[in-house]
């Protein structure tokens, strides 16, 4: 074995985004050691892109709001596969949550009597989102970041995980290389949380940064515990579509949520020839109740470009295939007749800031083209509601790279809250794990040894291509195969590119030391990439049916037999295999909820 | 339209380095950091950028383009002209790591000597209450994506390693004046900002909202006001009587800085023995307020550095006739 750093900790947290840092604070302020391992700096991770705000029934514009509102809207949303119980806890703690931020220090936007104002936002019955204009993100993260620095925990910038080490069946701590130097450590730890975000760099449209390459699932798949509705992935309906640099960037559900809306080539509102039976009884079918909605929620329905992100992104697909585009391949969102300047400066600050200084487009004044980009990963890591723990004794997923709160299809707003919720119970819960754990144990050496062979292979590879032209076209192939709409022949196709791409990308070479190497980092994440784009493409191939953020041409419709089942993914000696698991079944009170016909 | 560009990058780690000059394919719309990237995919994949979100809201892309520190993601081709070549080289008052990326731990360091918002203690659980009009100053501060292109220009430590130390800079001033206009936190930072983390070093020439990609009006709206609380507190001789004979009532706690522990909890890698890379560049190690202004001086203050500096100087002026 070298003689690489090594650390000793109770926890550590890999992520620096709302989740692991709200893990982190949890198992600090648990009296635990703890540690976070940030692939960038502190401050930076995907949070900051969150615009919209924070899903939680605090009833501070709406006072019917409750839980059981929030509750059933996200069930409801994730169109009934969500896991019962994280959305009953989820909805339950999230209000405490939010103001929890604000002791802390965020200053959120208020009403006119000085509470946290919440805004209308797809999906859900009331306006519920705490937000702070367009960059509730942002607040978000620097909130956590600053209590976290408060605090004092240990946080390991720019240092990338390239595998969980294990004694026995057990977790023992992270071995990776710092980015600044390439030199390795290793974290021993009993706990480790994983809390890396999502997939969606495997698409080449994405509103996901470098970051997102499933290190996170990847590492816990094969390190032994098993992945949840991987089959889903949420394309969040408008992505930007012009210039082509910018391809894919988000723009705000917020735009929707302030009253814009989506028209095609000819003027018109599209989205109410595309109300699905689902969500009829409580979508407005005239533009005249729409627009009413927006200042009397009890009276009128919800406007159908309120629609859940799953049935927006299908229409405007639908629309752009049909001939009624855009210029530029998309449709377009339309805010400049619905609010005045000054609301839309006020209220979609960043949005403006995007538009006009990448596009050349003034928002006031012009509609904005849009079309679906890929967003985010239902799936992730399956862990038990309560506490977070995966399927191996001592690891722990939360946030984006956990799966089962959200079914086939995540509410707009319900990721910021997740990250909370379920951080701070995952911090807890891991902190609590390691405390009681009778004895440690750490890796053994063979297995150091080959974590670092592994690391510092694409070195002493000679003449093989660089990982950015296999990572492009695994981009390409995903978005184009794996993408919005589905069917066999193209799944099958892509999971035989799949298998060709892990041969190209074991044979990568990279130029260069090891000091901040950009090269070096892409060789590596690769391989977590491919093993999540697999995943992915396996469970979608699986699931003959449509439901959320998984639309098959060849299975249209939406099976009540496949209903009642998650799709499990587990990997054995590099090959992925996938199960069927009955839903948990959820309990009377709650199933009552949604039979009362609202 | 596809069409070739010219650039400069400068290219090295702490121990030395130089522009090197490429040319790259770059289509219509694309930004200096769509450029970089397309440089690093097909002809230098070991050239170093940090960056995450290229949406201009995570400030991690901070450079310096033709002299100007900016976010290369929200830097367009289209603002250059066609054949005019552009020089990109790292932040000047940050100890370069590699190639386009600095160390730029001192703002982390810097952070941690910030007392926390400290709330009233019996205002907890949703029951806040505070006017959008009250909290619209605070927020304004609270847009900073901590790109620390303010912190990079500000000549109090571009160019003077020696007053790091005792100097936050605008990027933790817009933060202290944020927890002063809070409407609710009991705490007051006045005296010490001017006495440990160097308020008074500022002479507000504005250089650092010039470069402020969230156009937060570090100065006016930051720095002046909080200067003028530190005063009024300070030297008002009838505000100093009234708290002396008990007149004034202390409304906010008076605090000093944070951070008291010794052994920062932000981490660095460290040099072991056996840890030897497979080139040479192992040798960067990590050294956090060590040999930093050697490793500074590897930026080159030649023919290249100093155009860029005066550059940026142009351009300020420019901008300051023209606004």
């Amino acid at each position: 074995m070298t003689d690489h750093e090594t650390h000793d900790y109770d926890v550590v947290v890999m992520g620096a985004g709302g989740s692991g840092l709200r893990a982190a604070i949890a198992a600090h302020e648990a009296g635990a050691r703890t540690a976070i391992v940030t692939k960038s700096l502190l401050g930076k991770a995907h949070t900051v892109m969150a615009e919209g705000g924070i899903a939680a029934s605090m009833g501070n514009v709406w006072p019917e709001d409750n839980w059981q509102v929030h509750f059933r809207d996200t069930m409801r949303g994730g169109k009934m596969l969500n896991n019962w119980r994280m959305a009953q806890l989820h909805a339950q703690e999230a209000p405490d949550r939010v103001w929890e931020l604000e002791e802390w220090g965020a200053l959120f936007d208020r009403t006119a009597e000085g509470k946290i104002s919440q805004r209308d936002f797809g999906g859900h019955r009331y306006a519920r989102l705490a937000h702070v204009g367009d960059r509730t993100g942002l607040e978000m993260i620097r909130t956590l970041q600053q209590r976290a620095v408060d605090l004092g925990i240990d946080v390991y910038m720019e240092c990338t995980v390239t595998r969980l080490l294990k004694n026995g069946d057990a977790i023992a701590g992270t071995f990776g290389y710092w980015r600044e130097t390439g030199s390795f450590i290793q974290l021993n730890a009993p706990a480790v949380i994983i809390a890396t975000g999502g997939i969606g760099k495997s698409f080449k449209v994405t509103s996901n940064s470098w970051e997102y390459t499933g290190d996170g699932h990847a590492l816990a798949l094969t390190a032994g515990a098993s992945l949840i509705n991987m089959e889903f992935v949420q394309f969040h309906p408008t992505g930007m579509v012009w210039p082509l640099s910018v391809r894919g960037l988000l723009i705000t559900e917020s735009v929707r949520g302030e009253g814009g809306v989506l028209r095609n080539s000819e003027g018109k509102r599209f989205m109410f020839d595309y109300i699905s039976d689902y969500f009829k009884a409580e979508t407005a079918d005239t533009e005249e109740e729409a627009d009413r909605w927006y200042d009397d929620h009890i009276n009128n329905r919800r406007p159908p470009e309120l629609l859940p992100r799953d049935e927006v992104a299908r229409a405007i697909n639908s629309e752009i295939k049909a001939g009624r585009g855009s210029p530029h391949g998309g449709v377009f969102l339309d805010i400049a007749t619905r609010r005045s300047a000054a609301d839309i400066h006020k209220r979609l600050p960043s949005m403006y800031h995007q538009f006009k200084e990448l596009a050349d487009v003034d928002i006031t004044t012009d509609p904005m083209e849009v079309a679906p980009t890929a967003h985010y990963v239902m799936g992730g890591v399956e862990v038990d509601p309560e506490t977070q723990a995966a399927t191996i004794p001592g690891l722990f997923a939360v946030g984006e790279a956990s799966g089962g709160m959200h079914g086939s299809n995540r509410l707009g707003g319900n990721s910021l809250s997740d990250l909370l919720v379920f951080g701070k119970r995952a911090g807890e819960f891991a902190a609590d794990y390691a405390a009681k754990l009778p004895a440690r144990q750490v890796a053994t050496a063979a297995d150091v040894n080959d974590a670092i062979a592994e690391a510092l292979k694409p070195f002493s590879t000679n003449g093989g291509e660089n990982a950015y032209a296999v990572q492009a076209e695994l981009q390409d192939v995903m978005f184009s195969l794996v993408g919005i709409i589905r069917n066999a022949g193209e799944l099958t196709q892509a999971l035989g590119e799949i298998e060709k791409f892990k041969a190209r990308a074991a044979a990568v070479s990279v130029e260069g030391g090891r000091a901040y190497n950009p090269g070096w980092h892409v060789a590596l994440d690769i391989h977590a990439m491919l093993t999540v784009s697999e995943a992915c493409a396996r469970a979608a191939l699986e699931r003959t049916e449509s439901r959320g953020g998984h639309t098959r041409e060849d299975y249209p419709a939406t099976d009540p037999a496949w209903g009642k089942v998650n799709l499990i993914v587990t990997e054995k000696d590099g090959a992925i295999t996938i199960e069927h698991k009955p839903l948990p079944q959820m309990p009377d009170e709650l199933a009552t909820l949604f039979e009362e016909g609202h | 339209m596809a069409r070739d560009l010219h650039l400069r990058v400068w290219r090295g780690d702490a121990s030395g380095g130089d522009f090197v000059d490429y040319t790259v394919a770059v289509e219509d719309g694309e930004v200096v950091l769509d450029a970089l990237h397309r440089l690093q995919a097909t002809q230098t994949g070991d050239l170093a950028i940090r960056w995450n979100c290229k949406a201009g809201k995570c400030g991690s892309c901070s450079a310096e383009i033709n002299g100007k520190p900016r976010l290369m993601c929200m830097t367009r081709l289209s603002t250059f002209e066609p054949d005019e070549t552009i020089t990109v080289n790292p932040m000047r008052t940050f100890p370069v790591i590699r190639d386009l990326v600095t160390d730029v731990s001192f703002n982390f360091e810097k952070a941690r000597e910030v007392p926390a918002f400290a709330p009233p203690s019996d205002n907890v659980g949703g029951k806040f209450r505070m006017s959008q009009v009250d909290v619209d100053r605070s927020q304004e501060f609270r847009k900073c994506i901590e790109c620390f292109l303010c912190q990079n220009t500000c000549h109090v430590i571009r160019d003077h390693e020696e007053n790091k130390p005792a100097f936050a800079g605008p990027r933790f001033f817009i933060r202290y004046a944020e927890l002063d206009m809070h409407p609710l936190d009991t705490q007051d930072r006045k005296q010490m900002v001017q006495q440990e983390e160097g308020l008074g070093y500022c002479n507000i020439t504005k250089c650092c909202t010039e470069v402020c990609p969230e156009n937060i009006k570090i100065t006016d709206n930051g720095i002046i006001p909080l200067k003028e609380r530190v005063v009024d507190t300070k030297y008002d001789p009838i505000l100093f009587l009234g708290s002396k004979i008990g007149m004034r009532k202390q409304t906010r706690t008076p605090v000093g800085p944070a951070a008291a522990r010794a052994i920062s909890p932000i981490k660095h890698p460290e040099r072991t023995a056996g840890d030897e890379s497979v080139t040479s560049v192992a040798s960067v190690a990590a050294d956090p307020g060590g040999d930093s202004v050697l490793r500074k001086a590897a930026i080159p203050a030649g023919a290249t550095g100093a155009a860029a500096g005066v550059g940026f100087l142009a351009w300020l002026m420019r901008r300051r006739r023209t606004s």
